[in-house]
């Protein structure tokens, strides 16, 4: 058994789930948008700004934004495992990572609710 | 033409600064011999060349070595079946240390064997005669239990290359499953826990490498997925 405590989920198992989750998520919401942008080839302001006015669509968008700062935390922190052989340097990076996805999730959640 | 050019990695780390690849011209007679052969041969033109070898028909795994690129036993890999343009080259198996030429340390290989519990752990009270299992039973472990531990497939992995005091490699989750689909075996749960950390077993990404190189065509892969559903359903 190798310990780990700066990986998001603690045990192996939870991160495979949580990046496969979020994957399908993230992939729901693309097709999402790519069929909207195709049925709105004139898309104005007042089209975009009604759609993410709906509760469910701003539900949906923080799920995707959510997903995205899961997927990255564990997939960064596998790459910082495999090339940061420094403990010093590599807790650094994943700290920083950590922090920047933070600093996204809260200014998502403005960007959606704030206006 | 019947005259092989082989390049050979060489150090040997008494007299050796650096290693360095050594150029050899073996005349093969036009016949399509096995790469060992070679080796042999070159034994002959240059006596202080080592390497591993004791059976020479894949069964022992000491002649594991990196061949043109790619990782196999070179007692059952032709000449045929690797040589391009005339040209071999030969290397010792990636990512472990070299003890000298085509002669690698595997300890850390063997660690990871070792980690995984390899042998039967059973705490029921012990049989007259001894523990039956069905065919069905036996079945399961057919594809897991010819590993012979040549070290090809987990020194052709990048994430063994990476991490292998972490990763358990896919010669030792091939053996970690083994012992998990044993229905012999009752330290399931305990075998488990031991594996549910990021690096064990999650380190595979699943390119398949080690599928593409094993001498006895095993698939260590879908060994390794067999253990991931088991830890998933184990936990949810």
């Amino acid at each position: 058994m190798v310990t780990n405590i700066t990986n998001l989920g603690r045990s192996g198992v939870s991160d495979w789930l949580i990046q496969r989750v979020s994957a399908v998520l993230m992939t729901l919401f693309t097709v999402f948008m790519v069929a909207f942008l195709l049925f709105h080839p004139h898309l104005d302001y007042a089209a975009w700004s009604g759609l993410f006015e709906r509760t469910w669509m701003r539900i949906f968008t923080l799920l995707t934004l959510l997903s995205i700062a899961a997927h990255a935390w564990v997939g960064l922190w596998i790459v910082s495992t495999d090339y940061i052989k420094k403990s010093c340097v590599r807790l650094g990076v994943q700290t920083a990572v950590v922090a920047a996805l933070f600093a996204f999730v809260v200014w998502g959640v403005q960007v959606l609710w704030g206006a | 033409m019947s005259t092989l050019q082989v390049s050979m990695y060489r150090y040997n780390p008494e007299t050796d600064d650096a290693p360095y690849m050594q150029e050899f011209q073996v005349d093969t007679q036009g016949r399509d011999l096995m790469v060992l052969n070679v080796i042999q041969m070159l034994k002959e033109q240059d006596s202080t060349l080592a390497y591993r070898r004791s059976c020479r028909e894949g069964v022992c795994g000491s002649d594991g070595m990196n061949m043109n690129g790619k990782n196999g036993l070179s007692c059952v890999t032709a000449l045929s079946e690797v040589v391009k343009n005339n040209r071999l080259v030969l290397r010792p198996l990636p990512g472990l240390p070299v003890v000298r030429d085509l002669v690698v340390d595997m300890g850390v290989f063997y660690k990871q064997y070792e980690r995984i519990q390899p042998y039967l752990q059973n705490d029921q009270s012990t049989p007259s005669i001894e523990r039956l299992q069905s065919p069905e039973e036996r079945d399961k472990l057919d594809g897991l239990y010819e590993c012979i531990l040549c070290a090809c497939c987990s020194t052709s992995c990048p994430s063994f290359w990476w991490n292998p005091d972490k990763f358990v490699g896919p010669a030792g989750l091939l053996q970690a499953y083994r012992f998990l689909a044993d229905s012999r075996d009752t330290a399931t749960t305990e075998r488990l826990s031991g594996l549910d950390d990021p690096f064990s077993v999650f380190r595979c990404r699943g390119i398949m490498n080690c599928v593409n190189v094993c001498p006895k065509g095993l698939n260590p892969t879908r060994a390794i997925g067999k253990i991931r559903d088991m830890l998933l359903s184990n936990a949810t």
